[in-house]
């Protein structure tokens, strides 16, 4: 997986590419929203336009990040979900988890509500 | 095909599914969802099975049966496991556990999924996809 930090305002944004999968990506991941939080960075977005697989391992992160960013008092949002991502998101039921977005304006925004 | 127990080796497998995939003329959409079901059941093998001993090997059985079917067979050496006691993901108070879903991804994307004790006291878990071709629609 290669990803490139952003920071628009107080939101990080993490543009995804590659796969989310396990023993690679996964770690990745983690990492990266360790690395946020730990900069004091806790409003955290995923642009996942470029992620073409996430495994169980990618998807268990996912949660693992999003819970642990939550408990921090941050916000971590989904954006610009493939179609196969979004199947997946579907099927585990996760859709109903995570704030997903198709608009990067309107995904920076929703974190000043 | 028989594997080292290294996450590595799962890319390998799945691009030699995908090559016998499109020999047969299975469809993308196909093909990446039975490589996703392969990762997960490779996953399993070598970090549950294997516990990632180098020492360990999973074999790896891909076959195309004329009568539209692909069966895919992982045997990891491990000490096996009892797939009756996994929980449901979806359930309310597994929804943010960060594990447990592997098992899952698999019965979503292919049509059968069986579990068997391997000959060498492993775990023997059998995918099956009926398949439609391209020239089929």
């Amino acid at each position: 997986m290669k990803s490139k930090v952003r920071d628009v305002g107080d939101v990080r944004v993490l543009d995804l590419e590659g796969k989310i999968t396990i023993g690679a990506g996964d770690i990745e991941l983690r990492q990266n929203i360790e690395d946020s939080v730990a900069a004091g960075r806790k409003n955290i977005l995923l642009n996942l336009k470029g992620v073409s697989h996430i495994d169980s391992s990618g998807i268990g992160e996912m949660v693992g990040c999003f819970t642990t960013v939550a408990r921090k008092g941050g916000r971590m949002k989904l954006l610009n979900l493939t179609q196969k991502i979004n199947d997946i998101l579907q099927v585990t039921q996760l859709i109903t988890v995570f704030d997903v977005y198709d608009n990067e304006a309107e995904a920076l925004s929703s974190f000043k509500s | 095909m028989q594997l080292l127990s290294a996450y590595e080796n799962i890319e390998l497998a799945e691009r030699m599914l995908a090559e016998l995939c499109g020999s047969a003329s299975i469809d993308e959409e196909t093909t990446y969802w039975v490589g996703m079901a392969l990762r997960e059941a490779l996953s399993n093998a070598i970090k549950h099975g294997n516990k990632l001993n180098p020492e360990k090997r999973v074999q790896v059985h891909m076959k195309l049966h004329p009568e539209g079917e692909l069966k895919i067979a992982v045997e990891d050496e491990g000490d096996g496991f009892d797939p009756t006691r996994l929980g449901d993901p979806t359930s309310p108070d597994n929804l943010l556990r960060s594990n447990g879903r592997g098992i899952f991804y698999m019965r979503q994307f292919m049509d059968g999924v069986s579990f068997f004790a391997g000959e060498r006291g492993g775990t023997r878990v059998e995918l099956v996809k009926r398949l439609r071709t391209r020239r089929e629609g």
